[in-house]
């Protein structure tokens, strides 16, 4: 019967928000993560990246920050500074504490 | 090029949302329309990308026209929003007025109203954001104040500017009281008279309303014009007079962080040459190549895990929190003391930000 998935038509895919923690050294290898392998390692790369450098660019602005939080308006990311390196929370935001 | 405006309608009859899709993609500034049935389903639309317009139809199943303006109004206070029904009932009118509705229309049923409709959103989509309170166009508070004081009415105005909310009292043509944010009387009116645009409804008059303004209307309003107009005019002055208006600036606005307990401010102008501008900080230079830096790493972020828009940024350091904002085409960084509770942040920041340019 594998002849009539010629006649399907490709669904397209739901992108799935990360959620869980990861935790990356000061050269953004990650060290430790409890985020679904459904999310890509190079997802978890940029993620970490983003923050080390953001962490890395407040101190050049004599900001220096242990702890950051950035709101999206489907996910809440909360890094926190560690030696170097960083801990980072995923939290999608659902209906139900959209407002926190 | 030019971006076009986006415009989302909501309405559960799905033949309507498809005769207004087409009546409004006719309009000359050809805005993108968006549609949907149900009024959960466009607050996450709202969410996920910025609409310029609104259009609400009021009686809708589970969640009602009016529940969507009131989150709406909470959560996006720059959109603007029509009521469209087909309900013939004053007090909808009001209770949609009151909360901050641009335009209530009944659904057009002759070709005049029609066309008067679609004048009304082209004009709504075309209002730049130069100022003007939202249901008299055009025209600046002062007009409004300087209207109910000529026609010697008694009433109470509330003026809404995003998350700002300021009283202002009328009893017989003459001024009695303001209050915003927890200060009174004149030095409350001035403030509010420094907002450019917002809502304002038109409240029944507290006759018992205790007098704390003794300055006649017109004084008030020559004085705030005149501070407005040395801000807004400075080539026209001298050099010592622009210094003067700058100095009164900056000490506006020392006084407004000193207020709110905040220890700084950077604002930064969006644009890749801009220059940030800096209240209470020495590094107002390396703060904003740090938030420009930030809010590109948001975006990119945003944009890569699909995650909608950036809503704002908190830090923690050793000596401030700070939390990182947009408020119109500028970036703002406001500054905290270490001991203030991070999570209480957000909202007094955008209080203070929503009339630092005003």
């Amino acid at each position: 019967m594998g002849f009539l998935s010629l006649f399907s038509k490709p669904s397209p895919g739901v992108q799935v928000l990360p959620s869980g923690t990861l935790t990356v050294d000061r050269n953004n290898h990650i060290l430790a993560t409890t985020v679904s392998s459904a999310c890509s390692q190079e997802v978890l790369q940029e993620i970490g990246d983003q923050v080390l450098t953001l962490f890395r660019e407040a101190r050049k602005a004599q900001l220096s920050l242990s702890e950051l939080t950035i709101h999206f308006s489907s996910l809440k990311i909360t890094a926190r500074e560690l030696r170097g390196g960083a801990i980072i929370f995923l939290a999608p935001k659902h209906s139900f504490n959209a407002a926190s | 090029m030019e971006s076009r405006h986006k415009v989302l309608i909501v309405d559960d009859d799905s033949a309507v949302l498809e005769l207004y899709r087409d009546l409004l993609g006719q309009l000359p500034s050809k805005p993108e329309i968006f549609t949907t049935t149900s009024g959960a389903r466009a607050l996450s639309m709202l969410k996920s990308e910025p609409f310029r317009l609104l259009l609400c139809d009021l009686k809708m199943p589970k969640m009602d026209g009016l529940q969507v303006l009131s989150i709406v109004r909470r959560r996006f206070p720059e959109l603007r929003t029509v009521v469209m029904t087909a309900v013939h009932s004053e007090d909808f009118r009001s209770r949609a007025y009151a909360l901050g509705v641009d335009l209530f229309w009944l659904k057009p049923d002759t070709q005049q109203n029609m066309e008067m409709f679609m004048q009304c959103i082209e004009s709504l989509l075309g209002r730049d954001d130069e100022g003007g309170f939202r249901g008299v166009q055009s025209k600046s508070l002062m007009d409004l104040i300087q209207m109910e004081c000529l026609s010697q009415s008694s009433t109470l105005l509330r003026i809404t500017r995003g998350s700002l909310t300021g009283r202002i009292w009328i009893s017989s043509g003459e001024l009695i009281d303001a209050e915003t944010d927890g200060v009174r009387g004149e030095s409350a009116f001035r403030r509010i008279l420094e907002w450019k645009s917002g809502t304002f409804e038109n409240l029944p008059a507290e006759p018992g309303r205790e007098r704390t303004i003794t300055k006649p209307a017109n004084a008030l309003l020559l004085e705030a014009a005149q501070a407005m107009d040395e801000i807004a005019a400075p080539s026209t002055q001298s050099s010592d007079e622009v210094e003067q208006a700058d100095h009164r600036k900056t000490v506006w606005r020392l006084a407004s962080l000193s207020r709110a307990g905040a220890d700084f401010v950077v604002s930064l102008p969006s644009g890749p040459e801009a220059t940030a501008e800096g209240w209470g900080t020495e590094a107002t230079q390396e703060l904003g190549s740090w938030m420009r830096y930030a809010l590109g790493a948001c975006n990119k972020l945003a944009r890569d895990l699909q995650a909608g828009s950036v809503a704002h940024l908190e830090g923690r350091s050793l000596d401030h929190q700070v939390v990182l904002l947009a408020e119109g085409e500028r970036a703002y960084l406001v500054g905290w003391p270490s001991e203030t509770k991070l999570a209480q942040l957000s909202e007094p920041s955008k209080q203070l930000v929503a009339s630092w340019d005003s």
